[in-house]
Parts: structure tokens; sequence; C-alpha cells
């Protein structure tokens, strides 16, 4: 190859680096906010402002003492600068009159916000498919197909309509698999969460489409916290997919979830994720810190969760889906691509728990490292004695794409049963120069050669999404590595 | 097709290709032999313009056009094409799909419309037969697991499908026992055709009963040293390199 040649590569490549985030826009919305800051009385004004009943604010308040008592962690292998708690607001919605009975009712901003991100809630009203939950800053703004489940008696809406509409099932059920006081940011959440998804399958419903939760972060400065809860009763069936961005900002923010699912007896949840929050600029200015919580129970014999996640986005991913085989004969599995690019950086994986007998777990982990990224795998699979019969198979593979990323694997096994069996296989590779030239002899330019054989070392992870989920997971990969090979 | 004048190639700074100079006309087959290390696998290298081979000087003309000029994608959409000698090994992609990715590529910049599944499957089992491989090869991941003569045999295959005008095979004889090396020549000898040269390189003469070459070169120390007929690479075999080695060098070294 000549000089030019190279030269010409080069600019390629960079023009590509430059390429922006594109769902970087703001959406120029009144917005309600209450005054920056935590303590009690904020947290009084956001519970009031959602008409609350007292028990949820006691739970809050409970929660919020308890938080103040504990500590920021700081064991991942992640760095950022302190967050500053006192300086963020904790609740922001787009100002409507009243919680809209209709997609009619709801301010065309925001359905323009949506159509703009792809999630067209108008389409999804009109096609059979996927039903949508959208949530904006703090508040759930639109829930589409809700009639058509009611029928079946399967509930799906925001969380705080769960609140006033379904009270028991929510007393029952929050706090259950991540109890308020599990750790200092599913504290924090439990103290000031505001909104997100509630979804119950009665027993022996099948949910017949996709239920989908889509984020989007706003307004400025503002930590997004909000709680999905899952149940599915015994032998009921649920795939359920969360995407999430957010606009591009200079300061970095806080999102905080937690996630938590609970499967009967026969019950199977199917959770797939692609996120996208904001990554930061390649200077590593801005982005989002998606510190989340997600957890679930397989609470009786047969039942089965599935993680499934794409992580392209954040400047700091911290998380680890986790699941906890209580019921025998249970099924947890965590399939995963994390990317960083530019100074993006992800600790995550998860944690499978195995109570009980003949529990099985699998495990595949897929990270891709480029730029000046760090990436990190770390998970733990427990066996607790009695667990007779428990079975693990794990495989977390690392891919570099360029020489000045990281990648680390910190597996952990905790084994107290002799008749377990727990495999784990780990790999790290290069993207091969050889590959990519192989690919350009037969005609493929670089970047698609890159796009090959990222998916081809994904394809593992995307077979385990809804189609055009896989499909979204592609693309959104092969725009988070534009440019990140020379 | 090709002319090649003076071409010196340097990798990790030694000169590898010390002034090559060569000639190759639509539908010639031109067989490039040499000891090892003479350079045979250089020249195939920055042909398809692989990055650690620099150019120093010399001039490649392709079809009337600088094929130095180009980047290796452009080369092979030009339709140069290079079977590897180590034919590289692509995880979790189906040999189906990167082929369609490649085809699909080069009839893009050649302005010809795209082909669909149902086009391209046709097209992909019709050449499969040229060197009768296992239909199932399609579906596993390129190169992954293939055994040494699957990989040569899937290079020939992607031949047939891509369609060069100029086929360079790399050592494409290397590792094939006489079974899969007649497949292989056999799947090159349908796809000869008046508007389609190939070079082939070769350390043995074995290949050449089956792929007769028009020209043979002999290839030492970086220049070409002897270019005759088909009768040059029997006389080869007989006496080896040295003869050639002795005869060419010995002058010079007075």
């Amino acid at each position: 190859m000549n000089k030019d040649q190279q030269s010409n590569d080069q600019q390629i490549i960079e023009s590509r680096i430059k390429s922006e985030y594109k769902w970087g826009f703001t959406t120029d919305i009144e917005t309600e906010t209450v005054p920056s800051g935590l303590n009690e009385d904020i947290i009084r004004m956001i519970s009031a402002k959602k008409n609350e009943p007292e028990w949820m604010l006691e739970w809050r308040l409970k929660a919020y003492r308890h938080w103040l008592k504990m500590a920021e962690p700081h064991w991942p292998n992640v760095h950022y600068d302190a967050i500053d708690y006192q300086d963020a607001y904790y609740y922001a919605a787009p100002k409507q009159e009243k919680r809209p009975e209709s997609l009619d009712e709801v301010d065309p901003k925001l359905i323009e916000t949506f159509n703009k991100l792809g999630i067209s809630l108008e389409e999804q009203k009109l096609l059979a498919g996927v039903a949508v939950d959208a949530v904006m800053d703090s508040v759930s703004v639109a829930t589409t197909f809700k009639d058509e489940l009611r029928k079946l008696g399967i509930i799906f809406c925001s969380f705080s309509e769960a609140i006033r509409e379904h009270p028991e099932l929510v007393k029952k059920y929050i706090g259950f698999v991540v109890p308020p006081n599990d750790n200092f940011f599913a504290a924090l959440n439990a103290a000031v969460f505001t909104d997100g998804s509630f979804c119950y399958i009665p027993k022996g419903v099948r949910c017949p489409m996709e239920l989908s939760t889509y984020f989007r972060i706003n307004a400025a400065k503002t930590g997004q916290f909000e709680r999905t809860l899952i149940v599915a009763e015994e032998g009921a069936y649920v795939s359920y997919l969360e995407g999430c961005t957010a606009p591009m900002r200079d300061e970095n923010q806080l999102h905080a979830a937690v996630v938590e699912l609970v499967a009967h007896k026969n019950a199977q949840i199917k959770y797939s994720t692609v996120q996208n929050w904001y990554p930061g600029d390649e200077q590593g200015k801005g982005g989002i810190y998606n510190f989340v919580t997600k957890r679930g129970v397989c609470l009786e014999e047969n039942s089965k969760i599935s993680w499934t996640q794409v992580e392209t986005g954040s400047a700091i991913t911290w998380k680890y889906p986790s699941v906890i085989l209580q019921g025998d004969n249970s099924i947890g599995e965590f399939y995963s691509v994390a990317l960083t690019n530019n100074l993006q950086q992800a600790d995550t994986g998860t944690k499978m728990i195995h109570v009980g007998k003949n529990t099985r777990s699998t495990i595949v982990s897929k990270g891709i490292s480029a730029g000046r990224s760090n990436n990190s795998y770390r998970g733990l699979v427990k066996v607790h004695k009695g667990a007779l019969n428990a079975r693990n198979f794990s495989q977390c593979d690392s891919l570099l794409i360029g020489d000045k990323c990281g990648a680390h694997t910190f597996p952990y096994l905790e084994i107290q049963e002799k008749s377990a069996k727990v495999e784990h296989e780990a790999t790290t590779s290069k993207i091969g120069e050889d590959q990519i030239f192989y690919c350009n002899q037969r005609g493929i330019s670089t970047e698609d050669a890159i796009g090959l054989v990222v998916n081809g070392y994904c394809k593992e992870v995307f077979k385990e999404l809804p189609m055009e989920f896989a499909v979204e997971a592609q693309k959104l990969l092969a725009i988070s590595l534009e440019g990140s090979v020379g | 097709m090709l002319t090649i004048r003076d071409l010196k190639v340097s990798v990790e700074g030694n000169q590898i290709l010390k002034g090559v100079n060569l000639e190759i006309k639509a539908g010639e087959v031109h067989a490039i032999m040499g000891p090892n290390g003479s350079g045979k696998s250089t020249l195939a290298n920055a042909l398809a313009g692989r990055e650690d081979y620099q150019v120093d000087s010399g001039e490649v003309l392709y079809r009337g056009k600088n094929l130095l000029e180009m980047s290796p994608e452009d080369r092979a959409r030009e339709g140069v094409f290079l079977a590897f000698q180590y034919p590289v090994e692509i995880p979790g992609v189906s040999n189906a799909n990167f082929l369609k990715t490649a085809l699909n590529e080069i009839r893009e910049y050649r302005g010809l419309e795209k082909l669909d599944a149902m086009e391209f499957l046709t097209l992909v089992k019709e050449r499969m037969q040229l060197v009768e491989m296992d239909p199932k090869l399609l579906n596993r991941s390129v190169n992954e697991g293939f055994s040494g003569g699957e990989k040569k045999r899937n290079e020939i295959f992607q031949l047939a499908v891509l369609e060069p005008a100029l086929a360079i095979m790399d050592e494409t004889d290397s590792g094939l026992d006489i079974d899969a090396l007649k497949i292989v020549a056999n799947g090159v000898n349908k796809l000869r055709s008046k508007d389609r040269s190939f070079l082939v390189i070769t350390h043995y003469q074995r290949l050449l009963n089956y792929i007769v070459p028009d020209v043979v070169h002999v290839l030492v120390n970086g220049r070409i040293v002897e270019s005759g007929g088909k009768d040059l690479a029997l006389h080869l075999e007989e006496h080896g390199y040295d003869w050639i080695k002795n005869e060419r060098e010995a002058p010079v070294t007075m």
C-alpha cells in the first residue's frame, strides 16, 4: 500500500471517528422539576407529585435513611470523579396536565421525540408486534397496546400507575429481589425512583407480543432512577425488551435503575437490553454513568430467566444482571455483548446463585474493546450446599481492536456442593490484520470487514435476541465501532 | 492484462524483490517457480496490496490502470484475486455470508445490481460443483475447522464465484494430497478462458502437470532469471534450482 493510500485511509478513519452520537438531540419541551439536591423533603415532594399512598412514601424514606448510612462502593475496575448527589435533580417530567388516557392526548413533541428515535408510538398502536412503554426523564409518557393485553389479564403499565391501580401486587413484590438496602445505588433508587415499567403475567398466560420499555433521558443534570418489576406467575411466559438513549451533554448523568424479575413455577422470563446511553465524546467528556442493579429469582421449580444484553453506550457501565436459582431444575442464562470505544469503561458480568437442586446456568460474555477504552468481565458463580448436581458453563471472550485498549476478566467461583459441575472458558483475541486483509482482498471494505468479524464474534449472543432487536444491535455495533481500526 | 516493470519491494526494511519484470496477456497462464525465500509470495502479496509490503520502485499496470495506487479492496473489485497460501479463519461468519458480502460489494463497485439471496444461492450451488465442495461448508464459518485441503478448495471456490480477470494462486498446491490437487487443478482448468489470466506460484513442478502453463518463470533472489515454456518446469524438476543458480550467479560472483 503506498503513502497516499495510507493517508487517505487515515482521513476516512478520522472522519468516521468523529461521526456523532446519532441520538444526541434534546427535545425542547416544558419540564417540571423539583429543586436540586436530596433530602427527606425532596422525597416527600416526589411522592406527593405522584399522588402516592402513604406506604410508598414510608418505603422510600426508610430506603433513604438506610442510604445515608451507606458508602458509595469503589471496587469496580472503573474510574470517575466523585458524584455530588446534592447537585443533581431527582425529578424531571415533561409537563402534562394529566396522565394521557390515549396517545391522542400526548404532547406531539413527545411523540416526535420517540419517532426520531425510531420508536413510533403511533405505529405501535396500529401494527401488531411490540407493546411499548415510553419513559422520558422520570415519567412514563405512553404505553401502547394496554387494552389488548388487559383482555388476557396481563398488566403492562408505568410503575406509577401500578402503585395506584395494583397496590397489592406492588406491595408484595417491590424490593422482593433487590431489597432497598441491597447496595448503595439500589437504596438511592428506592428513595427517589420516579417511574418505570410494571409487568404482570397471570398464571398460564403466554404473552403474545414482545413487551418493551424505551427509556430516554432528556432534561439536563437529571438522574434517571426507574424501576422495572416483572412477575410471571405459574406457567407464564414473557419476552421483554429495554432500549435506552440520551442527549449529548457535557456533564455526566447518573442512571441508577433497579430491575426485578420474579419467575414462579414453570414460568419463563426473557429480558433483553440494547443499551445505548450517550457514551461521552472522544475525549471522555460527558456521558451517562449506568450503575444498575438487575436481578431475577427463579422462585419455584422449572422456572427460567434469561438476560441478554448488548451494551454499547454509557461513559461507564457497571452492572451484573443476576439470577437466583432457588427452585429445583430452574435455569439461568446470561448472554452479553459489551462494547467500549474511545474512553468508555465497562465492568459488567453476572451472578448465578445456585440454591435449588439440578439448577443450570449458562454465561456467554463477549467483550469488545476499541480506542482507549477498558472492558472488564466480572462474574460470580455460587453453588450453595445442597444445590445437588448444579451445573454452570461460562464462556468469557474478549476481542481487542487496536493496541490502546484493555480487556480484563474477573471470574469468581464459590462452590460449596461437591456434586456441582462448573466449567469456565476464556479467550482473548485481537481483530487480526490478516482477517481484515483477507476480506479486503475479496472486495470487502475495511469497515464492512470489521462489521463481519465483530458480528461473527457476537453471533452466539445475537441469536438470543428477538429478530428486530438483533438487527438493531448489529447496526448499533457497526456505528459504535466506526473508525476504530486503523 | 498485467505488466510489471522493474518492481522492487521491501518487507520490514529488507528488499525482497529486486527488479521484477513480467508481462501477462489475457487468457495466459504463467507459472512462477523458485526456491524458498526467492520472493514468490512477496510478489503475490505486493500485487494484492498487503500493507507490510512496501513498494520501493517500479510500476504495475493492470488493464492499463496503475495497480499500485489502488486500495486492496479496489484491486479485488477491479478483478484481481489472490488465492491465499494460508487462508484466514473468520469465526462466526458463514462462508455464504462472507462470499455474498464480497460479491455484492464487487458488483456495486462495477455498477451492477446486487444479487438477492435466491440468485446468490443458485450461482453458488453451480460453482460448488467445480471444486466438488461439500455444500455443508457453505454454512460453516469461513475456513474455521477446515482441513488443509478444504481451505484450498474453498479458495478456488471463491475464485469461481467472484470471477476475477487475474487470479494469483500462492502455493495453492502446498498441503494437498494428490487427489485434492487434481480436484483443485481441475477446477482451475474449467475456469480458464480467453479473458482470464492466471499467475500460478509454486515451489514444485507437480501442480504444473495438471495446470499446464503457457509460460514458466524462475524467480531467484528477487529477480526473474529464466523464462520459458512448460518444459522449463520439467527441467527444473530434474536438475533442481541449483542448476539455475549456478548458471546465472556464477559469472556475477567472479
